[in-house]
């Protein structure tokens, strides 16, 4: 097969066992921005990630798969200072002082600086474990517990707090604390604070105070245009009238729109931000309530450092560390061939070929598998299943739609970490699933007939529109008897009711 | 104590490779990078205990001195932060720079302690931080063959 052969090429290429179990198939979806070159043998490790990002330049640059909301950060920002530079710097220098256009240059500067750094650095991926890792740890799980399902969480004891490591299927490793996986981007992140649309990123620890010194001066710059426009306009309409005054300047009126739609969102953003750092969390933590003392009296954070103070200099002065990933280093052959590496390399090539049959299937199967996963312990885990369906996630409201990684439970409706029972929650479930499967077959009207308050309560709908072709085998005919059909659909608006309810 | 590998080269040439022994992170001191200093026992007859913890022992400290938060790192923060992070392009942060000793320090400790006794450490920051990588290459020299091939054989099963 020709991606099995693919597979074995690779391996007898890249010895050092970084990356030699990866099927070409899964890197070649992540669609990157030189197809060419994947013919060819390739040459850079970016070419061979795992992940779903995509590498520009060579390598150099790294960002989330889907990057549309990014464009339009990029262009709003532009747009707006463009505007202002262009129609209402030239009156407010001569008339005021050429001190204001010169600072507004100095901040757009920054943000944008900002933004791209943000966007183009590496959040801190992991990057996944060697296979003879995952053996090891394989090894090491399996004999340490008797109980039938081994045990894929550690207990770890920090500074006097029990925090439990969780073990991450996708990278076959434990994560280190305060990681997290993204669905979106498919690597497991460090210090993951969230994934954020508007930025193309996601933000972890390597880009955090990038993110953050880019909201907060994007804020300055937001607040700064919008009060000098408006300045600009009071002026101009104490000399010729409110009204020639605008027409004077229709660029003022855009202007004044688009910060003040933003200036709210953003400013709270940075608030938000700024408390988090003080405090040493991460939006994952805060959104989970992992340390809020509503858990239990003696929860508390154990990576804070007491003070706020100190907690802000070590989130955004502390050291920077290098990439984890390596992207631009050259794939190499080094290690020697003998008799015991060449039954290693049997091994691999098994497991390879299983994990390019695997692609074969393409990804499709890999999110099936990562919904089921997510699916299985609770219902609302479902807005990870939104990676295929782009649109839905931006149409969220706020600068930032904090996706939560899949494997830990995320908030659905009312924000609060919903704890339903399993029963209620298949239940439920079983009752979308029939509901879904028949508009599935129709219409695609289901999403808006959810009555779920919150925009964040409409995602489970979708996810299982997305769960039917997989588990849909053995649905029975009775299904699409039209007098079962308005009691099952009756049935499953009461469910979505009670579900959006809690 | 086997001493046939007399350098590191025909350690890698030439050797072939019966185990690798994993040394997993340490956690209990929050997010810093740690390793553990337990002694993984497949390694029982290959190298002294205390070698094997003196050398983990240093990593640890290098560890602590790239990810310290002090007067320098402040330093080179506010200083990076001023000029947008341009200053990075032509300075190495400190990070990167106790990297580098790291790896000159992996590499002496393969030189003088490791290869002679058919061991040769990873750098860890070639597998993402996650573990200290010991490759254990097959031992020719006492003809002592039933630990390493016990040893392969518990290998291939768990694969």
């Amino acid at each position: 097969m020709h991606h099995a052969a693919l597979d074995q090429q690779h391996h007898s290429h890249d010895q050092s066992g970084q990356y030699d179990h990866i099927c070409t198939r899964s890197s070649g979806a992540a669609e990157p921005s030189f197809p060419g070159q994947r013919s060819r043998n390739p040459r850079r490790k970016w070419q061979l990630f795992p992940g779903r990002n995509r590498f520009y330049c060579d390598g150099r640059i790294m960002m989330a798969r889907q990057t549309g909301v990014f464009y339009l950060t990029l262009v709003l920002i532009l747009l707006t200072s463009g505007l202002f530079f262009t129609f209402d710097c030239p009156f407010l220098a001569s008339n005021l002082t050429p001190a204001i256009p010169a600072v507004g240059g100095v901040l757009f500067v920054f943000v944008m600086g900002m933004l791209l750094r943000a966007s183009f650095t590496d959040p801190g991926v992991l990057p996944r474990a060697t296979p003879d890792e995952a053996a090891d740890l394989e090894r090491q799980i399996d004999s340490a517990g008797c109980s039938r399902p081994p045990p894929r969480t550690r207990e770890v004891l920090i500074n006097g707090q029990t925090v439990k490591l969780k073990y991450c299927f996708t990278c076959k490793m434990f994560r280190p604390p305060r990681a997290s996986h993204c669905s979106l981007c498919d690597n497991c992140v460090e210090r993951f604070d969230h994934h954020c649309p508007w930025v193309g990123n996601c933000v972890g620890r390597r880009n955090y105070r990038f993110f953050y010194l880019f909201i907060l001066s994007l804020s300055f710059l937001t607040i700064f245009i919008f009060s000098f426009v408006i300045t600009h306009v009071i002026i101009r309409s104490n000399r010729t009238g409110f009204l020639s005054a605008l027409k004077d300047s229709p660029a003022s009126v855009l202007e004044v729109v688009v910060c003040f739609f933003s200036v709210w969102s953003i400013v709270g953003l940075s608030g938000f931000h700024t408390y988090l750092i003080s405090s040493n969390q991460t939006t994952n933590e805060d959104i989970k309530g992992s340390w809020s003392t509503k858990r239990g009296k003696d929860n508390y954070n154990p990576y804070s450092y007491g003070n706020i103070l100190t907690n802000c200099c070590a989130a955004l002065c502390g050291p920077l560390p290098p990439s984890l990933i390596d992207r631009r280093g050259l794939i190499q052959s080094d290690t020697p061939q003998t008799v015991s590496q060449s039954n290693q390399s049997n091994q691999s090539n098994g497991t390879s070929q299983h994990h390019s049959h695997m692609c074969d299937q393409d990804q499709c199967l890999q999110s099936t598998k990562s919904v089921l996963q997510a699916a299985a312990p609770l219902l609302h885990s479902a807005p990870v299943v939104l990676a295929p369906l782009p649109v839905k996630t931006t149409s969220l409201g706020g600068p930032c739609a904090y996706l939560a990684p899949s494997q830990p439970s995320l908030p659905s409706c009312g924000g609060d970490v919903l704890t339903l029972r399993d029963a209620a929650a298949d239940s439920h479930c079983h009752h979308h699933l029939h509901h879904h499967h028949h508009h599935h077959r129709r219409h695609f009207v289901s999403p808006e007939e959810t009555p779920c308050s919150t925009p964040l309560g409409a995602l489970p709908c979708p996810a299982h529109l997305h769960l039917h072709p997989h588990l849909q085998g053995p649905a029975p005919p009775a299904l699409y008897d039209p007098a079962s059909q308005d009691a099952l659909h009756e049935d499953s608006v009461r469910g979505l009711v009670k579900l959006s309810s809690v | 104590m086997a001493t046939e590998f007399h350098n590191l080269q025909e350690l890698r040439q030439s050797a072939s490779l019966v185990t690798k022994v994993f040394v997993q992170r340490d956690y209990s001191e929050g997010t810093i990078c740690r390793f553990q200093n337990k002694f993984p026992s497949e390694l029982d007859n290959r190298i002294e205990r205390t070698l094997l913890e003196e050398t983990v022992k240093t990593l640890n400290s290098y560890y602590v001195e790239a990810e310290k938060i002090g007067g320098q790192s402040y330093l080179e923060g506010c200083l990076a932060c001023a000029t947008a992070y341009i200053v990075f392009l032509c300075l190495e942060t400190r990070y990167e720079k106790v990297l580098k000793k790291i790896s000159g320090y992996i590499q002496e400790q393969n030189e003088k302690i490791y290869a002679p006794r058919g061991l040769l450490l990873t750098d860890p920051v070639e597998r993402g931080m996650r573990v200290l990588e010991i490759s254990v290459f097959e031992d020719r020299g006492s003809g002592s063959s039933s630990p390493s091939s016990s040893m392969s054989s518990t290998g291939g099963s768990a694969r």
